[in-house]
């Protein structure tokens, strides 16, 4: 059981920015977690995103389920690993989404896996909610993470994300 | 160019660097690849609801009551 959360880093985009990336990530903790809070340049209420570790481009595989204004549904996906969201443009001005993403044993040399939980703010009918969970089967430790809008939107400024690392004692 | 916005854990330092044209690239193709996904999601999820629909007026003219249907689900 986790009892102990340091922050790593800290990242706040001051202009808009297509991703916003972790590097030379310290192999010194049991398990991460990334606090995200984005809003979107894609115009729509709310825009997909996606975590890239080590910057690898194949061999994730994800399962989500996710609640959308009034209706429900799941999706499946080799695209990058752990769908989350992000407001997105049309959404009611300045409000963000929040995501967390938690990584454990992202030292070992097994494939790695994340669940991440995420929810998009908006003033309307429709808004967006989702839980996720993926696996990368690199068995490589985790040393960068990148978080990229899937819509090839950018993260609008005061976009920010913050790493922990998280020790069993 | 778009940008991508590192900070190094080992410094904390942040630096701002555009993406390469590699990058770029991916980006885009990422956009497409998600574009398609959605699409396929939306069309499922549809075709759920569209099915469930149905069903539901199958029961509605078999006699069920409104409750009735919504105790079985």
């Amino acid at each position: 059981m986790a009892n102990t959360y340091t922050a790593i880093a800290t990242v706040t985009a001051t202009t808009s920015v297509a991703s916003l990336a972790f590097t030379s990530i310290p192999a010194t903790y049991t398990d991460l977690l990334l606090k995200i809070s984005t809003r979107s340049t894609y115009s729509a209420n709310f825009s997909r995103a996606r975590l890239q570790i080590n910057s690898l481009t194949t061999g994730y595989n994800n399962r989500l389920v996710y609640g959308q204004g009034t209706t429900t549904s799941s999706a499946s996906s080799t695209d990058y690993i752990t769908f989350f969201y992000s407001t997105g443009s049309t959404a009611t001005a300045s409000t963000f989404a929040n995501t967390e993403i938690y990584l454990p044993n992202y030292t070992s040399a097994n494939a790695k896996s994340a669940s991440s939980d995420s929810v998009t703010e908006n003033n309307a009918t429709e808004a967006f909610l989702a839980l996720a969970a993926g696996l990368q089967t690199s068995t490589a430790a985790i040393s960068s993470l990148t978080i990229t809008d899937a819509n090839a939107g950018d993260f609008v400024q005061y976009s920010t994300a913050t790493l922990y690392g998280i020790k069993n004692s | 160019m778009p940008t991508k916005l590192i900070v190094d854990c080992s410094t904390g330092l942040s630096t701002e660097v555009e993406l390469t044209a590699e990058e770029v690239a991916q980006r885009e193709a990422d956009a497409v690849t998600y574009a398609a996904q959605k699409a396929l999601d939306d069309a499922e999820a549809q075709a759920k609801a569209d099915a469930k629909a149905s069903a539901e007026a199958k029961l509605a003219a078999l006699g069920l009551t409104a409750d009735e249907i919504a105790a079985l689900n």
